[in-house]
């Protein structure tokens, strides 16, 4: 009989082998590199611009700009209609898609640039500042939002009294505060870690309460029926029940956490790493922008896999982490 | 040959089985129903899940409760674990009234409810630990329940590295670990394969034979039913009521031998007219119809 099989590499929902995860893992990344790489290095795909690399008789030329490959080859027709110097010049990416190795460099020189100024920040210094808003805002909304979730995923009564409240809060722009924030908590770091507490929290405690009601209630009714007590059964059954679940939500929600990261550094005083992209972005060095973009990225995955990893140590019997 | 007067013969018992019986009808009654009733408010209007259910069971004693489905034994027995609250007549479990889950009566579900955070040792422990025993004490009864129902090998795996009966086995054991006075069973081996479930039942008996504890228990095997109890309370549905409390005349200590023996037969028989009695009006199964069409050749038969 003819129809599918399931072998091979397009069996439907069937588990791949340890070494075809790891292999297609890194081609998720290898794959939008190659793209990059043919965009940035194939001269005839895209590259909409000239780099001027001899001006010859046109007098706005200069050496090193980029100019739209219309105009430089209406200024080539020109130049070669009136006999004079001809201007020369390579296809270019327009200045704001730096090379993959450009990026690389700015990669490490980012790092070893001293401060323009006296008293500014290297950039590991603002990385570590950006790292640490993210903590702390990752943690004051964890200590309200994880303890009022569970609470709400298991009385119906206290979810009923905060849930509406809730779900129209968090449709409000984190963004949105910021002014107002400033206003109550000076221009500093307080405003931002505001921020993210008020990106975060809302759908922290609605998720949280979610994850809590999704605990199977027989294990409640078993409980009880073992003569455990009502506050008993909310630290003995309802916490350990729902925790490796809660681990899975507040990764997500670090990385939401995250998003806010950019909006937040910008109230007030600019600062962290998002001082550093704008700073760079303006001297349009895209190089440093990508680079600084990319760090970013890399921090957050790399908290991710450990966390993940952490939780498999911590969640021995938990069967679903393993995804 | 046909004597009008026929004791049908699930109403026969042996002079051992008759004086068991006695015996047991004088010890104590430790489980006392009375009148009760349940309705529950549906989107259809009320309706009445129980109702004026009423019956004794003695110490030490192992009842069955059977009947067809939605005759509302799972709510008998939630009502009787205090998980739900009647809504008139009363429980009385030696004597006093049940007001809400306890330890004095133990349950085991039929989806194990294990708590798959704990070791099957600490699972065992979890309602002693509760109670307010010491962490020593409790690891070393949960070790001797554990012995009891041959699982000590296994205290410190995990649930879900057990298979079904394994489960069932650390659930009963956490449920008597409590020293409760009744074992509320619902359906506990209504998940295993045969074989699996054959062997529970035959450890079920030795663990009653050898625990004080009176065990209730729900089933839909009517074999089961007949193999486990004493006396089998057999519910009718819409609205569920007590229909018969049989006493079944099968001999102690029971075996698979006995499934072919006349008091078996004649209760299986009796069991099956109360629970499927001739039809009478069409249910929903009856309005399917199979139009049954030959789809192979005419001559091609199997049977």
């Amino acid at each position: 009989m003819t129809g599918i099989t399931q072998n091979g590499w397009f069996a439907v929902r069937r588990e791949l082998s340890p070494r075809g995860k790891w292999a297609l893992g890194i081609g998720s990344f290898l794959v939008p590199l190659l793209v990059w790489c043919v965009v940035s290095y194939v001269p005839f795909v895209w590259h909409p611009q000239v780099l001027i690399t001899q001006p010859g008789s046109v007098d706005y030329f200069q050496p090193g700009m980029r100019v739209d490959r219309a105009v430089f080859d209406d200024e080539l027709e020109h130049a070669r209609a009136a006999h004079a110097a001809l201007p020369a010049g390579v296809g270019a990416n327009p200045v704001y898609l730096p090379a993959p190795h450009e990026v690389l460099r700015a990669f490490y020189t980012a790092f070893t640039t001293p401060p323009p100024s006296q008293d500014g920040v290297w950039l590991h210094q603002s990385l570590w500042h950006s790292v640490q808003i993210i903590f702390w805002g990752f943690v004051v909304s964890s200590l309200v939002g994880v303890p009022l979730g569970i609470v709400c995923g298991t009385y119906s009564v206290l979810a009923r009294l905060q849930e509406p409240f809730f779900e129209f809060f968090r449709y409000l722009p984190a963004p949105a505060f910021g002014a107002l924030m400033v206003a109550v908590l000076g221009i500093y770091d307080a405003p931002k870690i505001a921020i993210i507490v008020i990106g975060t929290l809302f759908q922290q405690v609605l998720i949280i309460a979610n994850t809590t009601r999704k605990l199977e209630y027989g294990l409640l009714e078993a409980a009880m029926t073992l003569g455990t007590t009502r506050l008993k059964l909310l630290t003995h059954v309802v916490v350990p029940g729902v925790l490796p679940d809660l681990y899975r939500d507040q990764r997500i929600l670090l990385g939401w956490a995250w998003t806010y990261l950019i909006v937040a550094e910008l109230v007030g005083t600019s600062s962290g790493i998002t001082w550093y992209i704008t700073q760079q972005a303006r001297y349009q060095h895209f190089d440093n922008v990508y680079a600084a973009i990319m760090m970013i990225g890399i921090i957050g995955l790399g908290t991710d896999l450990a966390l993940a990893a952490l939780g498999r140590r911590l969640f021995p019997w938990d069967r679903t982490l393993k995804a | 040959m046909l004597n009008p007067q026929a004791v049908p013969g699930y109403l026969i018992q042996s002079e051992p089985v008759r004086a068991r019986f006695e015996r047991l009808k004088a010890r104590e009654p430790m489980l006392e129903v009375r009148h009760l009733g349940k309705r529950f408010a549906t989107p259809h209007g009320e309706h009445t899940a129980l109702h004026d259910v009423s019956f004794t069971t003695h110490r030490r004693e192992f009842v069955c409760v059977i009947g067809p489905s939605g005759c509302g034994k799972s709510t008998l027995i939630r009502i009787l674990a205090g998980l739900e609250a009647q809504t008139e007549g009363e429980v009385l479990v030696n004597g006093e009234a049940v007001r809400g889950p306890g330890a004095d009566r133990g349950m085991v579900f039929q989806g194990y409810t294990l708590f798959p955070w704990l070791t099957v040792k600490k699972n065992v422990m979890f309602g002693l630990r509760m109670n307010g025993q010491g962490a020593a004490e409790a690891e070393r009864e949960a070790l001797q329940w554990l012995d009891l129902v041959g699982l000590e090998p296994f205290a410190n795996v995990y649930p879900h590295q057990l298979s079904g009966g394994m489960k069932q086995r650390v659930a009963i054991a956490r449920a008597l670990a409590n020293r409760p006075k009744i074992l509320l069973m619902d359906e506990p081996f209504g998940a295993l394969d045969a074989q699996t479930r054959a062997k529970m039942q035959t450890h079920l008996l030795d663990i009653w034979r050898n625990v004080d504890i009176t065990i209730v228990f729900i089933t839909h095997d009517l074999d089961e039913a007949i193999f486990l109890a004493d006396r089998i309370l057999v519910l009718k549905a819409n609205p569920g009521e007590v229909q018969v409390l049989i006493e079944v005349p099968v001999p102690r200590p029971r075996g698979y031998a006995q499934f072919t023996s006349p008091e078996f037969v004649a209760t299986r028989a009796r069991l099956d007219a109360l629970i499927h009695p001739p039809v009478t009006e069409p249910d929903d199964d009856a309005r399917v119809r199979p139009h049954m069409i030959r789809l192979t050749d005419v001559n091609d038969d199997v049977e």
